[in-house]
């Protein structure tokens, strides 16, 4: 079995340890390119949104790599990614695809279904097996998020251009060689040593945007056009709503423990503005634009795919929000047309405007 | 004190209407409905919502703006789920806010909170509640409440016996209920056709707020029938039949509306059933994407082909472009039932 899946940030590299820890073949797809997004929205239904076209030109891709086994996340609504796996298999079918998908449902408070769902993927294993897989993974994808902060937090106070993504890229690769926790350990330290040594002494007048939105478009570079690099290298501190690992704990551990229970937060953050659940992220993207204005952070961006029902709502209440408490907002609605030098436009003058209510407020 | 409440004609209101008016009837409340969906109702709601709304919506806030100073409450349902484990669209668990946020000038918002997704009965705590906003009688509400459901039940064995959900609220106003069934539209559904008459039967998909609205739906069903053709569309189908259709899926579709749209569209592609099939979509609806592209793969799948093709509708969709579309099916259909 040559197994694979869809990209998602760096969330690859996680998922890659985890089923090589337990023996399975990995085929991942290639980074995402042009043809990548083409292949996609070639074979995909035209207003779907943008998650499930990459995942499409991601899956082409992979087979084409020598996959044949691909692993999905169900869902149950009411956001379209619950279809996805259905949408997928079938697209992919009537393309004359030869594959397996095995699509992973949420628990929903059974850990039994959660257990036979990966005993389907991995067949059976030894517990001690498991635990180590599941540390492993574990300890990358905490990692992979500690270095995203890292950079996030000094890219504005690097040297020279470039810097600290350079740094950044290379723990990265660093995190993917390791073979154990301790490992991955050594790989951040080192990691955190880089990136210090190439940054200036921290100023403290450097505005700070917090990005929002759908979690695909947040955490994958390609496809929001790289926005959290250039913002950095635009000399801005960026704060992110979403990493990772703070995903996974809530949609899948706080899922499969039902005791665990989630977090009511957003909901209260929220509810001002939006006082109902809308599925997706529609709920968190106001809860931490106000979240963030609470903060003093001076501007927030939305980036959300186009025709992506819960951000619609959201964005259609954020312009509210902003008036409300005083923080500039922008949304970015991205599809497979968006042009990097487009986006990076709309970055420039949304710093503008923030540098100068910034100034106005001093 | 009596009130008028508005009803903007948009969204659900093809389906609940006249549950909702029985409901705010028997409470001794007026019952105003917003006019037909014009062109200047659609630019006075695309000026207040973000432009990736999808039309239905625009549609929405501008029957709402074009209740305001007409009545003294407006009624914007939350319809989160009207079943167990199913939604219906995540626009409509937001509209509210959204109305709220987008119409400033109007006063008043029923926003009654229905949600069955985890309990089938969930909805009656919100009925109540919404009806002790007129009076302090529970018994009258649970009246009301009875009244409503009654007046439901009627107008979904009206949908069935063939009528579109516009002739069985017209329907509804003249004669008394029950009268209905010895009146026999067609008997069967659509199992019931006649043998001798080649008239061609055209089953067409759609969300009701798009294939009812004779403006957003460029007048589809009324332009099918003059061209000739009976015109069957899912609501006219028994439910049985459609969840049948429906459970085909190997992952169960969560979207109410969504999933009789492919149990219908399923039904439909059947051989045998109907001579052509035409879906109705709005610009970037969301579940419509999905539910179109499972059909058109179904389509290709099958081996003796049903003529199926989908329109999608926007602001700026022009009639004529619409006209040469349906009249170049039908001639398809035409000669696929030649064969």
């Amino acid at each position: 079995m040559k197994l694979t899946f869809a990209r998602l940030g760096n969330f690859h590299i996680a998922a890659k340890a985890l089923f090589e820890a337990l023996g399975i073949d990995v085929v991942l797809p290639p980074p995402p390119t042009k043809r990548t997004m083409s292949l996609g929205s070639l074979n995909s239904p035209e207003f779907a949104c943008l998650p499930l076209k990459m995942n499409i030109g991601n899956y082409l891709e992979a087979l084409e790599k020598g996959a044949d086994t691909i692993v999905m996340v169900g869902g149950i609504g009411p956001c379209r990614l619950g279809l996805y796996g259905e949408v997928q298999r079938q697209i992919l079918e009537g393309l004359g695809c030869d594959f397996k998908m095995i699509v992973v449902e949420p628990p929903q408070g059974r850990l039994d279904r959660l257990f036979r769902q990966l005993f389907e993927i991995t067949g059976p294993q030894r517990i001690p097996q498991y635990i180590k897989a599941l540390h492993l993974g574990w300890s990358k994808l905490a990692a992979i998020d500690s270095m995203e902060k890292l950079a996030l937090k000094r890219r504005p106070f690097e040297e020279s251009k470039g810097d600290i993504s350079f740094a950044y890229e290379e723990t990265l690769r660093c995190i993917d060689k390791a073979r154990s926790p301790k490992e991955v350990a050594s790989a951040v330290e080192n990691g955190q040593r880089a990136i210090k040594s190439v940054c200036k002494k921290t100023d403290g007048n450097k505005p700070r945007i917090g990005i929002v939105g759908e979690v695909f478009m947040v955490l994958e570079p390609f496809v929001n056009c790289e926005i959290e690099k250039h913002l950095g290298e635009m000399g801005v501190v960026v704060h992110r709503s979403i990493y990772l690992s703070d995903w996974v704990v809530e949609h899948v551990v706080k899922d499969a423990f039902r005791i665990l229970r989630k977090s009511k937060l957003p909901y209260e953050l929220a509810k001002p503005y939006l006082c109902h659940f809308v599925g997706g992220h529609g709920v968190e993207t106001i809860a931490s634009t106000v979240d963030y204005a609470r903060q003093g952070l001076d501007g927030v961006i939305q980036v959300a795919p186009f025709t992506c029902m819960p951000e619609i709502i959201a964005q259609d209440l954020l312009p509210t929000v902003s008036r409300d408490l005083g923080i500039p907002v922008m949304t970015l609605v991205l599809d497979e047309h968006s042009s990097g030098t487009g986006v990076l436009t709309r970055l420039e003058a949304f710093v503008d405007l923030v540098r100068m209510s910034q100034r106005q407020r001093r | 004190m009596k009130e008028t409440i508005g009803f903007p004609r948009a969204l659900l209101y093809y389906y609940y209407y006249p549950a909702w008016r029985a409901f705010f009837e028997s409470l001794g409340q007026t019952c105003e409905v917003s006019g037909k969906t014009t062109k200047a109702v659609i630019d006075s709601g695309i000026k207040v919502t973000v432009d990736e709304a999808c039309l239905p919506v625009k549609a929405f806030h501008g029957h709402v703006l074009s209740l305001s100073g007409v009545c003294d409450r407006v009624f914007v349902p939350r319809l989160v789920s009207v079943e167990r484990k199913a939604y219906i669209c995540p626009k409509l668990m937001g509209l509210p806010d959204m109305v709220r946020h987008n119409c400033k000038g109007i006063r008043q918002i029923i926003d009654p909170c229905i949600d069955m997704s985890r309990n089938s009965r969930a909805y009656v705590r919100e009925l109540y509640a919404t009806g002790r906003l007129f009076t302090r009688n529970p018994l009258k509400i649970s009246v009301a409440r009875r009244k409503a459901k009654q007046a439901y039940d009627v107008f979904v064995r009206l949908l069935q016996a063939g009528l579109t959900p516009i002739d069985a609220m017209d329907r509804e106003n003249r004669c008394y209920p029950n009268h209905f069934q010895d009146s026999g539209i067609f008997n069967d559904s659509v199992s019931g056709r006649d043998k001798d008459v080649r008239s061609p039967i055209i089953g067409v998909l759609g969300h009701p707020y798009i294939i009812y609205d004779s403006f957003l739906g460029m007048n589809v069903l009324d332009r099918l029938n003059l061209m000739g053709a009976r015109v069957v569309t899912m609501d006219m189908l028994q439910r049985t039949v459609v969840e049948q259709a429906a459970a085909k899926s190997q992952k169960r579709v969560f979207w109410t509306i969504g999933r009789q749209l492919l149990g219908a569209g399923y039904y439909f592609l059947a051989p045998g059933t109907v001579d052509g099939c035409l879906q109705m979509s709005a610009f970037a609806c969301g579940p419509d994407s999905f539910i179109a592209e499972l059909l058109q793969q179904e389509s290709a799948r099958s081996r003796r082909k049903v003529p199926f093709m989908t329109i999608v509708v926007d602001e700026h969709t022009g009639e004529a472009g619409v006209l040469t579309r349906l009249e170049a099916f039908m001639d398809i259909v035409a000669r696929s039932m030649l064969r």
